[in-house]
């Protein structure tokens, strides 16, 4: 594709898991002013295919780069940086989304894109999301709804899924993520009144997001929404520990280890006594 | 209106075998799929009607676990040296009392024969490397009187063959060992009988007499001689297992048994490469549910029939050597068997022993023989869909393939050969021809002709490339030259081979459960495909410079910028893989066939993409000498960066008809990639299959399975006996492979991880 410099850029990735830095360094500032503003171009950390796990269906997931949140359990801290994605011309991506859009059809799958954090870059994220729905393909964002007011309802109209992280309760999310939890809530709110289906990803980290109460105050919340369609309960793991180093920032998770099989279970139980469907 | 009506008299049972059965051509003339589609029941419901193995069933299977033990250990459990026929042996038992289906190929359990037809020193080889010592009076037969299929070929390849073959550019070829990949219509003993099935053959051998006596109706007249001798041989080994074969079978019982004593006879007798089975499971299904229906079989005895059936298939044994089993990984055999598809009049041929067959794999566990394939269709019903989607993720045992597409290309009443090669049963057989390593070609075109290992003139000597840096046209140029070279000299050994074979070590029993006539095709193959497209492609797009050692030979390539590479769904390169399949075809298509075959192509390595990439230097897109190829049609281990939607789609432009003998594309996914429940993970893998199988995907090996646990039983495969994987076209037991097998498994790409 051709970025603003006219310089050729690959989507090609070596693999999505790898450590991108500094891929979007030579796009000059004005021209990030100007894509973030109108949306033309975006940052993505990589794409892939097939994925069963990040919405209903076998899907095509991107990954955009940029997120205002310092999560610290992150597995792709990588992403935080916008400039550490790869430009991509949001032409290109609905161009490259076409290839799959009779096969995710097949599959009941769709587009989802996630991040780092897509509304970082709403107005790319958007337009892709529009150029995919215009193409018949389901389409869901994953995001941590920190920028949700941002969101029009034209927005929203374009968007068939919010995958939505509630993370920690209370004093807890500002510790774990670095910001308060309020702009979440509101986007969750307001997505209920639309009746904009949601599924909750909620990450179980054993002595940081265990505790029992507080998963209750999350479960209460969800399934007061009525649109909550499903609850993810995703077990902590350390595939995202290398990029820590890799990036010489202090890794508070270092050491932490994986839940056990009934730490998980317990806390889906959690969510299912409230009636919600959870995995 | 006044009937009249006879006494009541209590009738006899009816025992004739047709009793019961839909009338049609199939009377008339031997027509098994007519039989098939005039009497069978589809079956559109769900799993639960399926049994567990019987205790009898777990007794026989555990006593031969002890003997698999032993095998492991020993290489070989036994050898007989009696040269094999079909009545070479007293019959032997695992266990007589209990056995329902009876027949082994020597006279005991995992016993191996010796076949000196296809090549006597591979039988020495095999003997001596398993501190048998040849027994003098056979050697002296099969060195002095008797000459082999083996020698032959040798007595009559060209020069320029053997360059190829020693220089490994043309690898694996039969010329030592047998064909294989022919399979008798063994449905035709079971529904004809025997007696009927050779006065069948005597009528062609008859109706020959009357032509002139040129070359081929001379060889026509002499092979229908040998099928009728093989038949009234099957005849005779049946009898001594106490079974008369002569009249069609009667009961569902005896329908497996008499299918699987043809098979047998070709076992017996035949060690091919590989030794199919068919399409057997929807033809044993009428007579399994007439006897159910009759109220004189239960679901579990018709389980245990299948049971015993495939308890069977899986000991199937022959003599090969260590190499061999390197080249192939453990002991494979390749008794394929097709299950489900659709009919051309738009029923399923799905049945419930369709499912009966899966079922084996639960109620012995997973296992690499049989080698079950689905023909796959979205259209098939959904239960049975997501059956096999869920037996793939239990057991990684079976293998899919577009029921769509070959059924275009070849009806509803076909068979996979081997791992991928279609076929019409009992119309249709093939001249097996392993492969061309098209990489090396390539450094062939690069280096005018000169190996890249060896250094030596192996093609005709044309000029060299000139310059530093890599020009593609340049390239393509020389390349398609030397695809040109390649192609000739591999139809030349083809032939030769082929003409040995009927000559030599013909398939006598299984040819004479093929029509007269049958279509023939050529099965040439390819291995190193993503390795030439991803080359080509670094060429084009990137800057390619040739680095040359002190006698000008080029060997190492530096690589500047970057370049799309085959596996993601990207026309720039996937064009190119396309374009080097449809080019070589095309080449091979100049040459002319040895009994006016049909040229075809498969794009498989089987596990051999190991040793090709052993025997291949650096290659310009990269890859470092000796490394592996990716097996089949794959992209190149850990190439294909954006999954396996994308991944799939680049093998699915290949286009079939120029590899009408089969694309591979084997994947491995991980279990917590494809959903966070099991019910997801089926719904999930049923849609990847509906997906590529909707649209011109080929073939799809499906493994389900961990990293880790690959790992793990590299280091300890005690706690892993029957771990089995697909590889390129087949099931192996993962602790069988060689630690480079192994590697290279873990090596390639896992979706979802």
């Amino acid at each position: 594709m051709a970025d603003s410099t006219g310089k050729q850029t690959s989507l090609e990735a070596k693999s999505p898991f790898e450590l991108r830095v500094n891929l979007g360094n030579d796009v000059p500032e004005t021209d990030v002013r100007t894509a973030l503003a109108q949306g033309d171009m975006g940052f993505m950390h990589s794409f892939t295919t097939g994925s069963a796990v990040d919405g209903p269906g076998v899907r095509v997931v991107g990954w955009t780069s940029g997120c205002m949140w310092r999560c610290q359990y992150c597995h792709n801290p990588d992403t935080w940086t916008m400039r550490n994605g790869i430009p991509v011309s949001a032409p290109q991506a609905i161009q490259e989304l076409s290839k799959y859009r009779h096969g995710l059809k097949t599959m009941s799958g769709g587009v989802t894109i996630s991040g780092g954090e897509p509304l970082m870059q709403r107005r790319f994220t958007i337009k892709v999301l529009t150029g995919a729905k215009a193409m018949g393909i389901h389409t869901a964002i994953e995001t941590n709804g920190f920028l949700g007011a941002e969101l029009s309802d034209a927005d929203l109209d374009n968007i068939d899924l919010v995958l939505l992280g509630l993370k920690a309760w209370g004093e807890r999310h500002r510790a774990l993520t670095g910001r308060d939890n309020a702009p979440t809530l509101e986007l969750a709110r307001r997505l209920a009144a639309r009746r904009l289906p949601v599924w909750v990803r909620f990450v179980l980290v054993p002595g940081l997001t265990d505790d029992a109460d507080e998963i209750a105050q999350i479960a209460d919340f969800a399934a007061g929404l009525g649109n909550v369609e499903r609850v993810d309960v995703l077990p902590f793991h350390q595939m995202g520990r290398f990029k820590w180093q890799a990036l010489g920032i202090r890794y508070p998770l270092e050491h932490a280890e994986p839940p056990s099989n009934e730490a998980v279970e317990r806390a889906c139980g959690m969510f299912r006594a409230r009636g919600l469907l959870t995995h | 209106m006044a009937a009249i009506s006879a006494p009541e008299r209590p009738a006899a049972p009816d025992r004739s075998p047709w009793r019961g059965f839909r009338s049609g051509i199939w009377q008339k003339e031997i027509d098994v799929r007519d039989f098939i589609q005039q009497n069978y029941t589809p079956y559109e419901g769900e799993a639960s009607f399926l049994q567990p193995a019987t205790a009898r069933t777990r007794g026989i299977w555990d006593k031969l676990q002890a003997l698999f033990v032993e095998e492991r250990r020993k290489g070989i459990l036994d050898v007989s040296q009696i040269p094999a026929s079909i009545t070479a042996y007293a019959p032997g038992y695992i266990d007589r009392e209990k056995e329902i289906i009876v027949g082994l190929q020597t006279d005991a359990p995992l016993k191996r024969g010796i076949m000196p037809n296809g090549g006597f020193r591979l039988v020495v080889n095999a003997l001596k490397a398993y501190k048998y010592e040849p027994d003098p009076k056979v050697v002296e037969i099969f060195t002095k009187y008797r000459k082999t299929h083996n020698d032959a070929v040798f007595d009559a390849y060209p020069a320029d063959v053997r360059l190829c073959r020693s220089s490994h550019i043309l690898t694996g070829l039969p010329d030592a060992y047998g064909r294989g990949r022919i399979i008798g219509d063994y449905r035709r003993v079971a529904l004809y009988g025997v007696a009927r099935l050779i006065k069948a053959k005597e009528e062609e051998h008859g109706a020959l007499d009357a032509q002139p006596s040129s070359d081929a109706i001379i060889r026509d007249r002499e092979e229908l001689s040998e099928q009728i001798r093989a038949l009234r041989e099957l005849l005779e080994m049946a009898k001594s297992y106490g079974f008369d074969l002569s009249q069609p079978a009667a009961s569902g019982r005896e329908a497996v048994q008499w299918l699987y004593f043809g098979y047998l006879a070709g076992v017996k007798e035949q060690n091919g490469a590989a030794m199919s089975l068919g399409r057997t499971s929807t033809f044993l299904d009428i007579y399994l549910e007439r006897d159910i229906a009759a109220g004189v079989l239960s679901e579990e005895q018709a389980q245990e029939i299948i049971d015993d059936f495939v308890i069977k298939l899986r000991i199937v044994r022959f003599l090969r050597t260590p190499e061999y089993d390197e080249l192939f990984a453990g002991d494979p055999t390749w008794v394929t068997e097709s299950i489900g598809g659709m009919g051309e009049d738009g029923r399923t041929l799905v049945t419930k022993t369709s499912f009966r067959f899966l079922q084996t794999l639960y109620n012995l566990g997973p296992a690499p023989e049989p080698n079950l394939t689905i023909w796959y269709s979205p259209r098939l019903p959904d239960a049975f869909r997501r059956f096999t989607a869920k037996v793939a993720i239990d057991t990684s045992s079976i293998q899919f393939e577009s029921d769509e597409t070959m059924r275009r290309a070849w009806g509803d009443d076909g068979a996979i050969a081997c791992c991928v090669s279609p076929m019409m049963l009992g119309k249709q057989m093939q001249f097996f021809g392993a492969r061309a390593n098209v990489a090396k070609c390539l450094l062939y075109a690069i280096n005018g002709g000169r190996d890249e290992l060896s250094g030596k003139q192996i093609a005709p000597a044309f000029p060299p490339v000139q310059g530093d840096i890599l020009d593609f046209d340049d390239v393509l140029d020389r390349f398609e030259r030397m695809m040109d070279w390649l192609a000739g000299v591999y139809v030349s050994a083809m032939n030769v081979i082929h003409y040995m074979h009927d000559k030599y070590a013909y398939e006598r029993l299984e040819m004479a459960l093929h029509d007269y006539a049958p279509l023939r095709t050529m099965a040439f193959g390819m291995a190193g495909l993503s390795v030439v497209a991803d080359s080509l492609s670094a060429i084009k797009y990137a800057r390619v410079r040739v680095v040359r050692d002190a006698t000008g030979l080029v060997t190492d390539y530096q690589i500047e910028g970057d370049f799309p590479k085959f596996g993601n769904n990207d026309n720039r390169v996937d064009q190119l893989a396309s374009w080097t399949v449809s080019t070589f075809m095309g080449k091979l298509r100049k040459y002319p066939t040895y009994r006016n075959a049909l040229h075809t192509q498969s794009i498989l390595t089987i596990t051999s993409n190991v040793v090709y990439g052993k025997g291949t230097g650096n290659t310009p897109d990269g890859r470092r000498k000796g490394e592996p190829f990716a097996p089949g049609a794959n992209p190149m281990h850990g190439r294909d960066s954006h999954g396996i939607h994308a991944a799939a789609a680049s093998v699915a432009k290949i286009p079939y008809r120029d590899a009408q003998d089969g694309i591979s594309l084997t994947v491995s996914l991980v279990p917590s990639g494809l959903g966070r429940a099991d019910a997801e993970r089926v719904t999930n893998l049923t849609s990847i299959l509906d997906a590529y199988f909707g649209v011109t995907g080929y073939h799809m090996n499906v493994n389900v399975l961990n990293r880790e646990t690959l790992l793990d039983a590299m280091d300890h495969p005690e706690k892993y006996p029957n771990l089995t994987i697909r590889v390129s076209g087949y099931a192996v037991n993962f602790v069988r492979l060689t630690r480079e097998q192994q590697t290279d498994v873990i090596n390639r790409t896992f979706h979802g991880a």
